[in-house]
């Protein structure tokens, strides 16, 4: 026998019990079914176990390779954004009640969970302006994908168009779930950093099942949702958005502006980054959607007391009653962050919420003002609306990921190099700018920008 | 609460005589909304604020009408969802027995781990260079889980277990093609999980189903049927749903390998055999494993999990992008220079705080730790089984691995279906076991105890349930109307079906 260990309660005594109950003597011999040919019998070649104090310390020396958010100050954004979480989140998300329960398939012992997620529900169509939203999804990119695939399902049609101005990975995962679908994928081009509505309209045929844009885009700029939601929709295609929902708080509800689904990604609402991942896909749909909806859906009912109570409900679509006629194959979702973004509405509430919203824009607004007047820099979509990030062209000949370690050096976490997904864009690069940042960081920001991209300062 | 907690007899009783109301309702967060209340705290507006927001948001963008939000001070959000908190059940509140779900007890040092500023707080497109010790971390647990699963390479992009099973096949899928075949059936057996079905319809892949034989295991002649020059695969979970091992794995392997198919390893019954058998070695070409329940991660409530993928050599190509690399100077980067990959599946690189989590379990346990915790989760469920024969049925008697299956078919005589077993389970304070699941078990009872349960906790639900066999026989009524000490009654499930209530209109 080995050595005890602090999650394993079985003493020797407990094990001999046992097995004699059983009627077995070993517990090799409730291995038997194993045939030998395929039983392991050395010691596996992983990693080795470490005492708690030695495996903290390990760990911390791990992360502290990690140059974080709390000792650079971030302009870097690119779909994960370095918001403030309110003090409460972490201690309320944290009890353990929440998080470590399983998918409440017991009402009567989870309608905490249950509860929380049908007011999750309600705070995402609250936002977006839609019917019905589920209990999340993986992310805001596999929620985009999961669109088209149920676009796909009630058009009965194979073609999806996609905005360049959709975020990359976004993109990149649409592809990849169309190929296992059969769908065939179109971008349509960007004209001043949005969709061009020309390539758009060129581009939705009768075949197409749905047109996909994101908004604010993945260069932050704002789309006219309502005139591109009309070149969809008069081809017969299901209008899809993606949104960040913090801007919500100050931009128009997608739903008041034709979308059919609204998906997004609620990292803003209060998750933190953690090299992007988990976070938390929202997925909301108008009404005759409904039952074709991926993934779990929370529902109000009564018990036998008529007692107002919370369940899982539509079942029907789902893969464990459906198997392979299921709208979706997800079972596992992300109900932790959802949770972590209700708790941050909750804080929020309707005037936070909108002053967050208003702080980003005007912070973002006053870092491209003073970014776009350094010498040799520009504003490569001036006349064009953004929310809380944005597209600055620097100097000639920089050469951005120099830039970016230098930056670091100054304690910075520099924009998205746009270069990496769009050649055309090269030199050019995406500032985030949440309320978190103050002036003076801003304006520091701005200064060594300045000074690095002068052409002697990187050689 | 302050008076003593009446006993379920008691409770039993007062419910029974309708007198007895023991929680009100729970108001809904936007129900406390009272106007000019605040719970938020901002920093100020420090730039100029000199232009119309309408200038800056023209043509329509800007929205007209604010979203209603609450309006609740921070001591109502506390309450509330620590008020929500309490009406719920996880593993840390007491023993949750549900079958193929794994629910053992999550590390609290998992957690302080990935709160770790460095791990927490860092961005996905910062310079590699500024990110080594996460990438670090990863490329060790691609390794360790290449390892513990007998693979030659591992993903770490897919968000949960059935997220890998979908890349896995698309990976399977991109193979046969890389090859000129066009193989479209993927074959599964009669008491599979329902995601694998699922996916293999996401995959754009057909689903076969094959009945099980009268032992519960693939019927080798059925198997041998099924197969053909279309098979793209076999997805099993081994240990089976009914908490099997497929001791004819290796045949089963050459009857799909033979036809051209490759081996699917659906892992979410890999509690079972950590250290002592590895899917590799069984002839699976794919494997994925659920890190929210083997390696301990918690369930959030119903996520966020994370299903790394491991793939043999010949798969290697096809694997989803970026993979985490590590060069000859030591340090490591994102490969992205994969032209057969499947593409991305997954924004940035997965679940990356649940991965964390996961690295610090394995360290915590090691090699011979991982092989103790499968040991005592076999012992765990077999000792269950021997004691729970009194009273059930068992339809597949023998040694069972990780969990094992009951079918309350015995009790219909007196009225009672397994549904109501479970309920009555809640007032003893156990979270039930999985119910009517695998579909071809009649009233089928799945009990998983994870190796993280004591012989007296064990001993403590084995009674309960003993009880409760007898009170379906002498007092049905009892078992009937359960539960009698939770917040709510049952509740019905076919009203919030039919008229679809999914949001607070308020």
């Amino acid at each position: 026998m080995t050595s005890p260990h602090r999650y394993i309660p079985m003493t020797e005594q407990d094990q001999a019990e046992m097995l004699e109950t059983i009627g077995v003597s070993s517990v090799e011999e409730l291995f038997r079914d194993i045939p030998a040919s395929i039983r392991y019998s050395g010691t596996l070649p992983m990693s080795g176990a470490l005492d708690e104090w030695s495996l903290m310390r390990h760990l911390k020396q791990l992360a502290g390779r990690n140059a974080d958010a709390d000792t650079a100050v971030s302009f870097l954004g690119a779909g994960l954004y370095d918001h403030h979480i309110p003090a409460v989140l972490p201690h309320l998300a944290g009890r353990s009640e929440f998080y470590t329960a399983y998918t409440p398939y017991q009402p009567e012992i989870s309608q905490g969970e249950l509860q929380a997620i049908f007011e999750f529900q309600s705070y995402i169509c609250e936002l977006t302006g839609m019917a019905v939203a589920n209990a999340s999804m993986y992310d805001g990119a596999t929620a985009l994908a999961e669109a088209a695939a149920l676009a796909s399902a009630h058009t009965r049609r194979k073609r999806v168009v996609v905005s360049r101005a959709v975020h990359p990975e976004a993109r990149e995962i649409v592809r990849t779930t169309a190929r296992g679908l059969g769908l065939d994928v179109v971008e349509v081009g960007l004209r001043d950093g949005l969709t061009d509505p020309q390539a758009l309209a060129a581009a939705v045929d009768e075949s197409t099942a749905a047109v996909l844009v994101q908004s604010p885009s993945f260069l932050g700029t704002v789309e006219d949702l309502a005139a591109l939601g009309t070149l969809a929709h008069e081809s017969g295609a299901l209008f899809v958005v993606s949104a960040n929902p913090l801007s919500l708080g100050l931009l128009e509800a997608p739903g008041a502006l034709g979308a059919d689904i609204v998906v997004g990604d609620a990292q803003p609402l209060g998750i933190p980054s953690s090299l992007g991942g988990p976070t938390c896909g929202y997925f909301a749909v108008a009404e005759p959607l409904m039952r074709r909806m991926p993934g779990r859906i929370v529902g109000q009912t009564v018990d036998r007391d008529g007692k107002r109570g919370f369940v899982l409900t539509l079942q029907a679509r789902e893969q464990h009653i459906r198997r392979e006629k299921a709208t979706s194959n997800i079972c596992s979702n992300q109900a932790l962050l959802a949770l972590c973004a209700s708790i941050y509405l909750s804080v929020m509430g309707k005037t936070g919420f909108r002053k967050t919203a208003e702080l980003n824009l005007r912070k973002a607004r006053h870092a491209a003002r003073t970014l776009g007047g350094l010498e040799g820099f520009s504003l490569s979509f001036a006349d064009t609306p953004f929310f809380n990030e944005f597209v600055v062209k620097l100097p000639e000949g920089t050469d951005l990921r120099q830039l970016e370690l230098a930056l670091l050096e100054e304690g910075f976490l520099g924009g998205y190099d746009l270069g990496r997904s769009y050649p055309e864009l090269a030199g050019h690069m995406l500032v985030a700018v949440t309320e978190k940042r103050t002036r003076e960081e801003i304006e520091a920001f701005a200064a060594a920008l300045d000074r690095l991209t002068r052409k002697e300062a990187l050689t | 609460m302050s008076q003593p907690n009446p006993t379920p007899e008691r409770l039993a009783e007062l419910r029974l005589a309708g007198s007895v109301d023991v929680k009100p309702e729970k108001a809904l967060i936007f129900e406390m909304s009272r106007a000019g209340r605040e719970a938020f705290s901002l920093p100020p507006c420090d730039v100029p604020e000199d232009e119309e927001l309408a200038e800056l948001l023209p043509n329509g963008r800007l929205r007209r009408n604010s979203a209603s939000l609450p309006e609740v001070y921070e001591v109502d959000v506390v309450r509330h969802y620590t008020e929500l908190s309490r009406r719920n059940f996880g593993v840390d509140n007491g023993f949750y027995p549900l079958g193929s779900c794994t629910m053992k007890y999550n590390p609290k040092i998992n957690e302080d781990a990935a709160k770790l500023p460095g791990f927490a707080r860092i961005h996905p497109y910062q310079p590699e260079e500024s990110i080594q010790g996460a990438l670090e971390l990863l490329h060790t647990l691609q390794d360790d889980l290449a390892a513990l699963t007998g693979m030659d390479f591992v993903t770490l992009q897919p968000a949960a277990g059935a997220h890998g099973e979908w890349t896995g096949l698309m990976m399977i899928r991109a193979y046969h093609e890389s090859r000129g075949e066009a193989r479209s059936k993927v074959i599964v057996p009669d008491s599979s999980h329902g995601t694998n079905p699922a996916s293999a319809t996401t995959a754009g892949l057909e689903t076969v189903t094959v009945k099980s034989g009268p032992d519960g295991l693939v019927d080798l002649d059925a198997l041998r049927a099924a197969v053909g020059a279309d098979t793209a695969a076999l997805m099993l979970t081994n240990p089976s749903t009914l908490g099997l091992f497929e001791e004819q794995i290796v045949e089963i392997a050459e009857i799909v390998h033979e036809a051209g198919g490759l081996l699917y390893y659906d892992g979410a019954n890999s509690n079972a055999i950590m250290g002592i058998a590895r899917p590799g070695d069984m002839g699976f070409d794919v494997v994925h494993l659920n890190l929210h329940k083997t390696m301990s991660t918690p369930h959030g409530g119903g996520g966020p999990g994370a299903g790394p993928v491991g793939v043999k050599a010949h798969l290697v190509p096809f694997l989803p992008k970026p993979v985490v690399a590590k060069r000859t100077d030591g340090s490591y980067y994102f490969d992205f220079d994969r032209p057969q990959s499947i593409g991305r599946v997954k924004s940035y690189y997965g679940n990356f705080s649940i991965l964390v989590r996961a690295y610090t379990y394995i360290r915590s346990y090691g090699p011979e730790g991982l092989r103790r915790v499968s040991e005592c989760a076999v012992l765990n469920a077999n000792y269950m089984m021997a004691r729970l024969a009194e009273a059930f049925e068992i339809p597949y008697p023998g040694v069972c691995k990780h969990e094992f299956v009951l079918s309350g078919r015995g009790l219909k005589a007196y009225g009672v279906r397994t549904l109501d077993v479970a309920k009555r389970l809640l007032d003893f304070g156990y979270h039930p076991p999985t119910i009517y699941f695998p579909l071809n078990v009649e009233e089928c009872i799945m009990i998983e105890p994870t190796e993280t349960e004591s012989k007296e906790t064990l001993d403590g639900f084995i009674d309960a349930m003993l009880r409760i066999a007898r009170e379906a026989r002498e007092t049905p009524e009892l078992v009937i109307n359960a539960p009698y000490t939770t917040v709510l009654r049952r509740l019905d499930e076919t009203l919030a079906a039919r008229k679809p209530v999914l949001n607070c209109s308020c």
